[in-house]
């Protein structure tokens, strides 16, 4: 209610303004407080995004309990891994930036290789069950983490390409 | 007048009949309604134990049931465009309904039947008629989806059709009316003797299930109603039934109905096939479309054919021979063993049965009673292994169950009724709510049946339901006969006619249920498989859209450079690989339907701009909580703009 009020001052405002005859250039679009102010004020404790927690202690729920990464990466898994991501993910997560979905350069930092791969293998479970999946639904507006039936191998190949995003 | 006086006794005697047995069983249908309930009560969640396919009829699909429930899974277009699906409008799709008078986007829809594998239901295909343009179609088990029409020349009205052999050797396709062959100027009085009607063997791959027409049967001027294959020990054979043995092209309610007895057409196909593999037969000029969907290209192909193989079966002997049958006979139907063939003569008081040994051994001895164009005619008598003696009124179609039972609908009396094969008793009967035309068990055609359930198609809903002004509800109803009598369970609505149906166990199916089409192995020629791969391209005043989808959004959403007159065609890939995420598209202005397309495949439809200006597309598939910003804009200049082509997705996203 409070913010609908606020809303129509706003607006009202608007419209005031553009009334005022002023030979401003138009602006294009129009603009209020967009940030929720219950957010700001209640979640102070978190206010780390999902995206930006560090966790590498949850390997998330799936098929992948533990996984040991050799010292060393493997270029030519990596690189059957950049092929893979090229085709099934690209479409969501461009490697450097947040497009749809996080962007995967530096996930190694924040998230365990079990919970990588788990988030690929079966992301329906895990954006219900998985508290750090589940707020990242959220972070990221409700668009679902798509399942791509991606084979463990493939998955692990990503992985792989993965700890090559620095 | 000695007939009516028959006819009517035999309407009272049947109607007392099952009067009396209504009246015995209302006194115990309160306890019995929630027995019933349980019986065809499908927990959600769980599956059906059958699956049904019903024919739409004047509907052109084929509908999918469960089986005790009666819910309908899918409606499959076969013969008849589907918006929905955009079958027969995608530019993929359309090629499906081409015929040789061009596109034709409907048919009547009759009889499917299950591929079989040793006389048994194996439950990769279903095959089915088009009646009015001549077609045979094939429909996949594993998708549901029409994959294969082939259109059948010299014929008409393509009823006696689309039955398969013991091993899905053959389908055939038999003619209704009979055409001057080839089609000819000649006036219609000039019927007899002129106008032919053929019976087409087409052959099924084994492999692939790729369907040709092997040879054509070039019979006498009958009319052609139903068949069914030997099965067993008469497998090689194939029954036909016929009317209008009177050769009449007017008024056949009267003119049709004067022979005392029609014919049963036995085909040794063995035979013929042996006689064409060796050169038999003349192969004449013909001009037929055989239309293949390929579901790698996942792209449908025309292929018009310019020749067919006709056979004259007086060239052949001990290939066709006739069975006399009372009159009219409609169903023609083959128990489990392949011994008894049963005719249903629509205006014959009894239920007639021949006898497969009787027939051989008629023929061994010769015992001929005449012959009709070159064809023998055997003795009603010789062949003649019982009759139903006054059932009921109007038999139309009888199928069977695993224990030497049959089921006979009859149409005028509305009702089933069950008997002994071999000792010809009438068992039960039960009423159906009104008019039952063709009946089904799952596999009752088959050397294998599961004798379980009888679907009856009803003719006639008229109360039944809640009134839907002057054209009511389809209407089907489901009977128990695991028992001794018969019990109706439930009542179920239908799409279309429910003509004729075919069923099987669901687990033959399921495990083999295709859930998403693997992108690596999209051969389309439009395909996009990744984002980075999208683009417009412009050729001449025809653009081609490379666009992809996935949850939530179409890549590239903003399209700028395309100018009024353009034919653009919308190439759009699912880039999905999750069971059950499909998306759709639909442009405004666009002279056609939606598509719908599955995981990992690829659809096209075709817009032609009209005006300058910004217009918009849109997923018409729900598909996830952001479904309904899963939209786009193409930008329309006119059409001798120099607005550069363009295309994006998300640019000023930070």
């Amino acid at each position: 209610m409070k913010t609908t009020l606020k809303l129509t001052a706003v607006l009202a405002a608007a419209l005031l303004l553009s009334c005022g005859g002023k030979e401003e250039k138009k602006k294009e679009g129009f603009s209020y407080e967009k940030k929720a102010t219950t957010e700001q004020t209640v979640k102070k404790e978190e206010t780390v995004p999902a995206s930006k927690r560090i966790d590498l202690n949850n390997k998330g729920i799936g098929p992948i309990t533990s996984i040991e990464l050799e010292a060393e990466i493997d270029q030519t898994m990596a690189a059957h891994g950049a092929d893979i991501y090229k085709k099934m993910c690209t479409a969501c997560h461009r490697p450097d930036k947040k497009f749809i979905g996080p962007a995967p350069t530096g996930i190694l930092e924040r998230r365990s290789p079990e919970w990588i791969m788990n988030i690929i293998l079966n992301p329906e479970e895990m954006v219900q069950k998985d508290p750090l999946a589940k707020a990242l639904l959220i972070e990221f507006n409700g668009s679902p983490m798509a399942n791509q039936n991606l084979t463990q191998e493939e998955a692990r190949a990503v992985l792989e390409y993965f700890r090559t995003l620095k | 007048m000695k007939n009516i006086i028959k006819l009517v006794t035999a309407t009272l005697s049947v109607l007392i009949a099952f009067t009396s047995c209504n009246n015995s069983k209302q006194s115990s249908s309160g306890a019995l309604a929630s027995n019933v309930a349980d019986k065809v009560y499908v927990a959600p969640g769980e599956h059906d134990e059958f699956y049904a396919f019903i024919s739409g009829g004047f509907n052109g699909q084929l509908s999918v049931y469960g089986l005790p429930s009666g819910r309908l899974f899918k409606v499959i277009p076969v013969f008849s465009q589907d918006a929905e699906k955009a079958y027969g409008y995608s530019e993929e799709t359309k090629p499906m309904l081409n015929t040789s008078y061009g596109f034709i986007p409907w048919d009547d829809l009759h009889h499917p039947d299950i591929s079989q594998t040793n006389g048994k239901l194996d439950g990769r295909y279903v095959f089915v008629n088009g009646n009015n343009t001549p077609r045979i179609a094939k429909v996949d088990l594993t998708t549901f989806e029409t994959t294969e029409i082939i259109e059948i020349p010299n014929s008409a009205g393509n009823h006696s059709s689309s039955y398969v052999t013991d091993n899905t050797e053959y389908v055939v396709a038999g003619t209704r009316f009979a055409v001057p062959i080839p089609q000819k100027d000649i006036p219609i009085k000039e019927y007899k003797g002129n106008f032919k009607g053929t019976l087409s063997f087409i052959k099924v791959n084994p492999e692939d299930g790729g369907m040709s027409i092997k040879f054509q049967l070039l019979m006498p001027g009958f009319d052609y109603d139903k068949a069914h294959p030997g099965r067993g020990k008469s497998h090689g054979w194939f029954f036909f039934t016929t009317y209008n043995t009177e050769e009449a092209s007017t008024l056949l309610e009267v003119n049709a109905s004067q022979n005392d007895k029609d014919f049963i057409a036995a085909v040794n196909w063995k035979k013929i096939e042996e006689y064409v593999n060796n050169g038999g037969g003349k192969t004449v000029p013909a001009n037929y479309a055989h239309n293949v969907y390929d579901e790698h290209t996942q792209m449908a192909t025309s292929t018009m054919k310019k020749e067919v193989l006709i056979v004259d079966p007086s060239e052949v002997p001990g290939a066709v021979y006739f069975l006399p049958t009372p009159k009219s006979p409609h169903g023609c139907d083959v128990d489990p063993t392949g011994e008894y063939i049963v005719g249903s003569g629509k205006l014959s008081a009894n239920v007639t049965v021949h006898s497969y040994t009787k027939m051989i051994d008629a023929i061994e001895n010769k015992k001929f009673a005449g012959e009709a164009y070159g064809i023998p005619i055997l003795n009603f008598e010789d062949v003649l292994a019982g009759a139903v003696e006054q059932p009921g009124l109007g038999p139309l179609h009888t199928e069977f169950d695993n224990e030497g039972n049959a089921y006979t609908s009859f149409f005028i009396s509305s009702e089933i009724v069950k008997w002994k094969l071999g000792t010809w008793e009438v068992l039960d009967r039960q009423p159906s709510y009104y008019s039952i035309g063709h009946l089904m068990i799952p596999g009752g055609n088959s050397q294998q049946p599961f004798g379980k359930y009888v679907v009856g198609l009803n003719k006639i809903t008229k109360d039944r339901y809640l009134p839907t002004g002057p054209e009511v509800t389809q209407s089907a109803q489901l009977y128990d006969i695991s028992g001794d009598k018969m019990e109706l369970l439930l009542d179920f609505p239908t799409i279309g006619e429910p003509h004729y149906a075919a069923g099987c166990p669901a687990d033959l199916i399921k495990p083999n249920s295709k859930k998403i089409y693997n992108l690596e192995d999209n051969k389309h020629p439009y395909a996009t498989k990744s984002e980075a791969d999208t683009k417009v391209v412009r050729e001449g005043s025809v653009v081609h859209i490379y666009m992809t989808t996935i949850r939530s959004h179409f890549s590239p959403d903003n399209i700028e450079g395309i100018k009024v007159g353009d034919k653009v065609y919308f190439h759009v890939t699912n880039l999905e690989q999750d069971y059950d995420v499909p998306h759709g598209i639909s442009m405004i202005g666009a002279k056609t339907s939606e598509l719908l397309i599955m995981p990992g495949q690829t659809e096209t439809f075709l817009w032609e701009p009209k005006q300058v200006g910004v217009w918009p597309f849109y997923c018409t598939d729900f598909c996830s909580a952001l479904h309904q910003e899963m939209q786009g804009y193409v930008r329309v200049s006119a059409a001798n703009a120099n607005t550069p082509l363009k295309w994006s997705l998300g640019e000023d996203i930070e």
